[in-house]
Parts: C-alpha cells; sequence; structure tokens
C-alpha cells in the first residue's frame, strides 16, 4: 500500500456521506415499519434531533476508563471496516485505504467494536448489561462461524485476500457476481448477516421487554451520542462489505445506496417476520443450518 | 434489600480473604449535584437556542408506569393518538430518558423509586405530572399511603389536569412542554440542584426507610 495523504479528506468525505445514508436509511426504515403498522410513524429527519439532543446533554457520568472508551472502540470498529475497504469499484478517491489483503484486517474490525463494548458495559455495573454481554458475545461468536466459511469460499474461489481483485472479478455482467458463481457461499454469508443486524429473530442481546436495554443502559448523552453514530456507520459499512463480496460491488453512489438499501431490508423483512430467539435457540440454528451449508461451500469449492 | 444490606461490613472473598464493603460508597455516589453542570449554557445563544430545539423535538419518555394513568399513556403508541411523529420516543433506562411522566396517584413505596430514577436521568430533564393526583392528591387526598403535592418532591415543568386525562390532553401537555423548552424555561434539574436541601427534607420526612444515599447518579 502506498500512503497518499491526499486520499485522508476524500476518505473523510465518503465517511460523512455514508454516515448520513445510515441516519436516513434508519430513519426510512423506520417509517416503513410505522406505515405498516397503519401509523405515521416518525419524521424522516427523527435520527438526526435524537443525534443532536443526545451530544447537547449536561450530564456526563464515566463510571471508569473502560466505560469511557467502550463507545470509542464501538465507533472504530464501524469507522475501522470503512476505511480499509473500497467501496465504490474504479474510483481512485473512494477506494480509501484498500490495500492486499485488506479483507483480513476488516473480518477482525467486525468483532472489534464488539469486545470494546463488552469491557465497557461490564464496567458500568448493571446486572443487565452483564447478562446482555454475555448473550450478545456468544451470539456474535455463533454467527462468525459460518460467516468466516462463506467469506473464505470467496478468498479460495478468487484465490486473492483482497476486496478490490475480488470485486473486479465480479465486473461484467451480473451472472458474474458471486451470488450466481457461488451461490451456496452467498446464503451461508446472508443467513449469517442475519446474526449479527441486532434486528428479530437475533436481538435478544437488547431485548428491551426484559433486561432494558442490554449492554448500553448505562450509557447516556454524548456516550449513547457515540453509539448512535456508530450505529449509523456500522450497518451500511458492512452491508458495503457484502455488496463487494457478493453482489458485484457498486460502480457509483446511486447504486450503492439501492444496494444497501436492498440487503438493509433483508434483515428488516425476516425480523418482521420471525420472532425473538432466546440465546441457545439462536446457537442451536447457527450451528445447524448456515454452518451446515458453510461446511458444504468449503467441500464443494475443494472436490465440486 | 432492607436496612442492613447496606450498612458497612466485613465479609469474606472467594479466595478466603476478610474484606471490608460499604455498599453504599461501592455501589453509589454520594457527590452533590453539580450546579455548574447543571447550569451550563453555552455560550453563543444561537446554539444553545438550537440545542434547546433538539431537546424539545427528541423528547424521550421513560417507560415506567406510577400509577393509574400510565394506562392513558399505552394509546399514544397507537395508530389513533401515535405520539412518534412529534418526536416522541419511549427508553426503558433512566440513563437515557429526558421526560420522567409522574401518571397518577404517587405512592409512598413508589416514590422512593422514582426519586431514585429522576435522579439518574441525564439532565436536562422534564417532569410532567398527570391527573389530579399529582397536584393535590385528587381522589386520594386523604390517603395514608400517598403523596398529596409532587412538587413539593421534585420539580414539575408541566401539569396534566384530568381524572385521567385523555392521550388527547397528554399530547397538548406535550406541545406545553416543549414551547417552555424552545423558550429555555425547561430548567427543572438546576431547580432541584438550587433547592437540593429541600427536595431531600421532604422526601425524608415521607420516606421513613432511607436506605439509598442522598443523590443517586
Amino acid at each position: 500500500m502506498i500512503f497518499d495523504p491526499m486520499q485522508i479528506p476524500w476518505t473523510i468525505l465518503g465517511l460523512f456521506i455514508i454516515f448520513n445514508v445510515g441516519l436516513i436509511l434508519t430513519g426510512t426504515i423506520r417509517k416503513i415499519g410505522a406505515r405498516v403498522g397503519r401509523r405515521r410513524g416518525i419524521r424522516v429527519y427523527q435520527p438526526y434531533i435524537d443525534l443532536v439532543k443526545n451530544y447537547a446533554l449536561r450530564s456526563n457520568f464515566s463510571h471508569g476508563m473502560m466505560f469511557y472508551l467502550a463507545p470509542v472502540f464501538r465507533l472504530s470498529g464501524g469507522v475501522g471496516i470503512f476505511v480499509f475497504m473500497p467501496i465504490i469499484y474504479g474510483s481512485a478517491h473512494f477506494s480509501n485505504f484498500s490495500f492486499a489483503g485488506d479483507a483480513i484486517l476488516i473480518m477482525y474490525f467486525m468483532f472489534f467494536g464488539t469486545l470494546g463494548m463488552a469491557l465497557g458495559a461490564g464496567e458500568g455495573g448493571v446486572p443487565f448489561s452483564a447478562i446482555g454481554i454475555s448473550r450478545g458475545l456468544s451470539q456474535v461468536t455463533a454467527a462468525e462461524i459460518p460467516f468466516i466459511l462463506a467469506f473464505l469460499a470467496v478468498f479460495i474461489q478468487n484465490d486473492s485476500f483482497t476486496i478490490t481483485e475480488i470485486v473486479a472479478a465480479q465486473q461484467g455482467s451480473f451472472l458474474n457476481w458471486t451470488l450466481f458463481t457461488n451461490p451456496l457461499a452467498t446464503a451461508t454469508a446472508m443467513l449469517a448477516f442475519l446474526g449479527s443486524m441486532m434486528r428479530s429473530p437475533f436481538d435478544i442481546v437488547l431485548a428491551p421487554q426484559e433486561i432494558p436495554i442490554g449492554p448500553p443502559t448505562e450509557f447516556h448523552s454524548s456516550f449513547l451520542g457515540v453509539l448512535q453514530t456508530n450505529r449509523a456507520i456500522f450497518p451500511i459499512a458492512k452491508t458495503i462489505l457484502f455488496i463487494n463480496l457478493f453482489f458485484g460491488g457498486a460502480t457509483n453512489f446511486p447504486l450503492l445506496i439501492f444496494k444497501a438499501f436492498l440487503l438493509y431490508m433483508w434483515s428488516v423483512v425476516v425480523g418482521t417476520v420471525f420472532p425473538r430467539f432466546r440465546t441457545e435457540q439462536s446457537i442451536r440454528w447457527f450451528m445447524k443450518y448456515p454452518l451446515i451449508l458453510g461446511v458444504i461451500t468449503i467441500l464443494v469449492l475443494q472436490f465440486g | 434489600m432492607s436496612l442492613e444490606d447496606i450498612k458497612k461490613r466485613t465479609v469474606l472473598d472467594p479466595d478466603g480473604k476478610e474484606i471490608e464493603i460499604d455498599p453504599l460508597k461501592d455501589y453509589y455516589c454520594a457527590a452533590t449535584p453539580d450546579m455548574k453542570m447543571e447550569h451550563h449554557k453555552s455560550s453563543a445563544p444561537i446554539i444553545e437556542k438550537f440545542a434547546n430545539w433538539a431537546r424539545s423535538e427528541s423528547l424521550w419518555i421513560l417507560a415506567f408506569g406510577t400509577g393509574c394513568g400510565a394506562i392513558e399513556m399505552r394509546p399514544l403508541m397507537t395508530p389513533k393518538y401515535d405520539a412518534y411523529r412529534f418526536g416522541i420516543q419511549w427508553r426503558a433506562t433512566p440513563r437515557q430518558s429526558n421526560v420522567f411522566i409522574i401518571s397518577g396517584y404517587m405512592s409512598v413505596k413508589t416514590l422512593k423509586r422514582a426519586i431514585r430514577a429522576y435522579e439518574q436521568m441525564p439532565s436536562p430533564k422534564y417532569v410532567l405530572g398527570l391527573g389530579s393526583c399529582t397536584i393535590n392528591g385528587g381522589m386520594y387526598w386523604d390517603s395514608y399511603n400517598t403523596i398529596n403535592r409532587l412538587d413539593h418532591y421534585m420539580p414539575v415543568d408541566v401539569y396534566v389536569v384530568g381524572c385521567m386525562p385523555r392521550p388527547e390532553s397528554i399530547l397538548s401537555g406535550f406541545d406545553t412542554l416543549k414551547k417552555l423548552i424552545k423558550e429555555g424555561k425547561g430548567e427543572g434539574a438546576a431547580k432541584y440542584a438550587e433547592n437540593f436541601e429541600w427536595y431531600k427534607k421532604n422526601q425524608k420526612q415521607i420516606i421513613q426507610d432511607w436506605d439509598m444515599p442522598d443523590y443517586n447518579w
């Protein structure tokens, strides 16, 4: 990787765009949810007001160093995925700081925020946070195995750990997408994708009616503001990673946003249809269908 | 939890060592309200105005029903009233809430929890008193187990009268609260900090088994 300082403003611009896309998408999806329930629902720009309000609150009680750092870790997990990933294929400006072998680093960043949050929320001292964390970590770990199997399948198929090369291999026609060249890996990844989106049936971590509201219980004002900022960036960054690996990447921003919206809606639709799993049910589910699919994917690649 | 549980004592830890624990100090913080923080305003009036606008348009209610009036808050989430369109949302934890709705009568037992929840909310925070019971005790005026005037125990920004007030009245109460906040008059937390001793004296007169520090954040 050749470090070019002029890339920094472009990456910040990209981050700003993604942040706004994330906030508007959150608002839109809540609006759609409300319309389905025959309500008018929140204003589409409500997430912006909530964010400004949280940063504008006066109280800031910290429970210790890790509590203070947890939202920072969480945010750097989201930003980390974004910064090292090419978002627009073929664009010199929006390739960010991608380099040969960037996929490995990005896979690390996907777990990074969860771990930081676990340490910080534990220091908050609320028993609900500790319960939420133990549930969250076990669920994420279970979802991570099929994730990695699907990613490995793509890496083996393309003989590369570099996202730009994987996207390049999918150009030309939509029939070149991993979705069509390796449907088993895509299916595995899309099932595992549900586990990391914090939506039903895998939202036992937050479970507002039961352990109000899990790990972020103690986080307030600007701590919560940073977590909300991450909640806008992280799902979109993760969605872009999936677009890059399985759905042919994107050559311009409208296409990227369209694909991100559809992919995001996948988790929303599943969440609307299926009720919440308990932790052991979700782990059992991940160890059943996605894992078996993932193993078959690898076997087919190896011997097929 | 009883009063015995929060006394300072020596216990054996899992390794067999004797350690001294003081629950009131270990689990709570006993510092008094920070007046400087409560009164903090941005030096530029336009920023403070913008912050007040954001605070008024994003009211997060603590989902804690204290009396029978809580039943009138539920319809606010339904298609008929739909408070979400006014930026009103529910939160499950006091740490992330800005509005505390005291929904109806306040029994002595609930008052203790209400005070703890109120003090844990980040400021600026607002209290909405619902129904006649919060104003003068209403039909529970001579009850042995409920308080009569809510504003003796925590600063109230807006009262919504009625027994019970209908959801429309609650929405109108929120409208008034929004106007107050936009005008910069939603400073209940600062008032609480200024008159802290008076509030504590009133609270302790009612709550006999006071088993928490004077200020719990």
